[in-house]
């Protein structure tokens, strides 16, 4: 059983946490009010002041920010800090519009770390850790954001980024790293080439902190499988903080949001009304700490459940289930939702590998949806008609689970493209 | 008796073929018959080689699927109907072939032809039994 980072706050009574919400919601909701254009506006066009806001009982009064709203302002219009007291930025990708621009004030760095830390500690790390680093480093969010919790741990932290995975494993095998931070999808390659290579038994890892992509319960044992390890989802986004917003323990049953300093609602994601804990909605977040860039309730886009049924190990923060999507990365194929996850969870659960790509196309008016996936030794045959047999299973299975038709494509192995950041797993070729 | 066969996961792309008997060239691995089976997305490529062991590591270390099937290599008369009783035999003890594939030698007077039997141990025994002589590994290697 792993110790805590911080066991007075992570193990605090719900009393308290609701204390500490209440008293520093309230001190946000004026901050951006008289420091941020954009949300003084918004809440005067909504009615609502920051005198109207008491409790977290009172956040459904207050607009939601949106990521547009966020592009709109762009870079700096939702700093609630002088510029001056910024130390650090960060942004995303931008692959779908205009970059999200992060800013942190050094004690929204110090917080962060703190978040990460108590991430790493779960997942059975301490200041003995080596704490090897393989999100990419730079304006992404997973490399510094994992450095500064293993700084702030005071555990020894690699800072690999990325990338060139012979010498990843070589750092691995020669300097001892224990805790692997890093993407699933990089994770399982990882595994498979330390499989490939025969090296697990040189290896010291015990653990590894997993984000910044959807991820299933069968690709999680596969990782652990390969890695000799246990794997622990982590949760965060550039928008809110970066990874670290939530983490999972022991029990490996979803996430513990880090409450003190963010606080999680769901909502119906078309009315936009909150729903009660245990409901599938969209997961929106309040920051109450932060000083230079506090969202108040942003919508996340990512669909998931709440629960606060007590957990075994001790933390009482409520814990968020493993996103099952995002609102964005839903696809509809012929009327229906279908989710990357959902493919996901069948191809691991009949042995094919967690590298496939999902194809959707539309042809003579109709959704096509191709699933690719690489053969492997245990589905392979000497015979056609054996080969067809596992195919037409694994189609039975997909249309069980998503509801309608994909036509399987099996390919050689280790030909669809390793990511070393976030998996490309969708392309889609309709042009509507 | 039985020799072994490697069969090979190609993906339906130009150039797959070629580089599996390129990966199999530079093992040093000889290939004595060859026969493929295809669908719309891959192939399947089956081999009878020199030397099956090293073929199959040199295939596996360069991330290729293989297995490696059991198979009767029978020697066949080169002459009109000489197939045809060798199939007639198995039909009417009812053994059926998965597959089969055909080859010749160069020095000797017949054919060999390999057959995947859904029930190998009986075909084996029934084709012996009826004067059907089959070839062993090492005579099928160092032809």
């Amino acid at each position: 059983m792993s110790g805590y980072y911080e066991p007075e706050i992570e193990c605090a009574s719900r009393d308290e946490i609701a204390d500490l919400q209440n008293k520093r919601l309230r001190a946000t909701v004026r901050r951006v009010y008289d420091n941020v254009a954009f949300y003084r506006e918004r809440m005067d066009r909504a009615g609502v002041r920051p005198e109207d806001i008491h409790t977290v009982g009172d956040l459904h009064l207050l607009p939601f920010v949106t990521k547009q709203d966020i592009r709109d302002t762009y870079p700096y219009g939702m700093v609630a800090c002088p510029m001056s007291d910024v130390v650090e930025m960060h942004a995303t990708s931008g692959t779908t519009g205009k970059p999200v621009v992060a800013v942190y004030t050094q004690k929204d760095i110090d917080i962060w770390g703190e978040c990460c830390a108590r991430a790493i500690v779960a997942a059975g790390g301490s200041k003995e850790s080596r704490v090897h680093v393989s999100y990419g480093y730079g304006l992404f969010t997973g490399g510094l954001g994992l450095d500064h919790g293993g700084h702030a741990l005071g555990a020894a932290t690699f800072p690999v980024s990325s990338g060139n995975t012979q010498r990843q494993i070589q750092i691995m095998r020669d300097l001892g790293s224990t805790i692997l931070c890093c993407t699933p999808s990089y994770a399982a390659y990882l595994g498979e080439t330390v499989q490939d290579m025969g090296v697990q038994g040189e290896l010291k890892l015990t653990a590894g902190i997993f984000g910044a992509e959807p991820w299933s319960e069968e690709m999680r044992r596969d990782i652990e499988a390969k890695l000799g390890i246990r794997a622990y989802d982590i949760y965060g986004l550039t928008e809110i903080m970066g990874p670290g917003v939530a983490f999972e323990c022991a029990e490996q049953t979803g996430m513990h949001v880090n409450e003190d300093h963010f606080i999680p609602e769901i909502i119906n994601p078309e009315t936009g009304e909150p729903l009660p804990d245990g409901e599938l909605g969209e997961l929106v977040f309040t920051c109450i700490s932060k000083e230079a860039f506090p969202l108040i309730r942003y919508r996340t886009r990512d669909l998931c459940v709440l629960s606060r049924r007590p957990c075994s190990c001790g933390r009482t923060f409520v814990k968020m289930a493993k996103p099952m999507g995002r609102t964005d990365d839903m696809l509809i194929i012929r009327g229906v939702n279908v989710f990357p996850s959902q493919i996901e969870t069948v191809l691991l659960s009949r042995g094919f590998s967690p590298n496939y790509q999902i194809i959707v196309d539309r042809v003579n008016n109709s959704d096509t949806l191709d699933v690719q996936v690489e053969m492997n030794a245990d589905m392979f045959s000497d015979t056609v008609k054996q080969i067809e047999s596992h195919e037409r299973e694994l189609i039975g299975d997909l249309k069980s689970m998503l509801g309608i038709y994909a036509n399987v494509k099996l390919v050689a192995p280790k030909s669809i493209t390793r990511s070393e950041g976030k998996a490309k797993r969708v392309i889609d070729k309709r042009k509507i | 008796m039985t020799i072994k066969q490697i069969s090979v996961f190609v993906s339906n792309m130009t150039g797959g073929l070629a580089d599996v008997a390129e990966d199999i060239g530079k093992g040093g691995v000889d290939i004595r018959a060859l026969s493929i089976a295809d669908t719309t997305d891959f192939g399947i490529l089956r081999l009878i080689v020199d030397n099956p062991d090293r073929a199959l590591e040199t295939l596996r270390a360069d991330g290729y699927v293989v297995s490696v099937t059991d198979v009767v290599a029978a020697h066949i008369d080169d002459t009109p109907g000489g197939l045809a009783r060798v199939l007639r035999i198995l039909a009417d003890a009812g053994i059926g072939i998965e597959y089969v594939y055909a080859f010749v030698t160069r020095q000797a007077k017949n054919a060999y032809v390999v057959f995947r039997l859904d029930d190998g141990e009986r075909g084996c025994r029934i084709l012996e039994e009826n004067g059907v002589r089959l070839a062993s590994p090492d005579e099928v290697y160092k032809l």
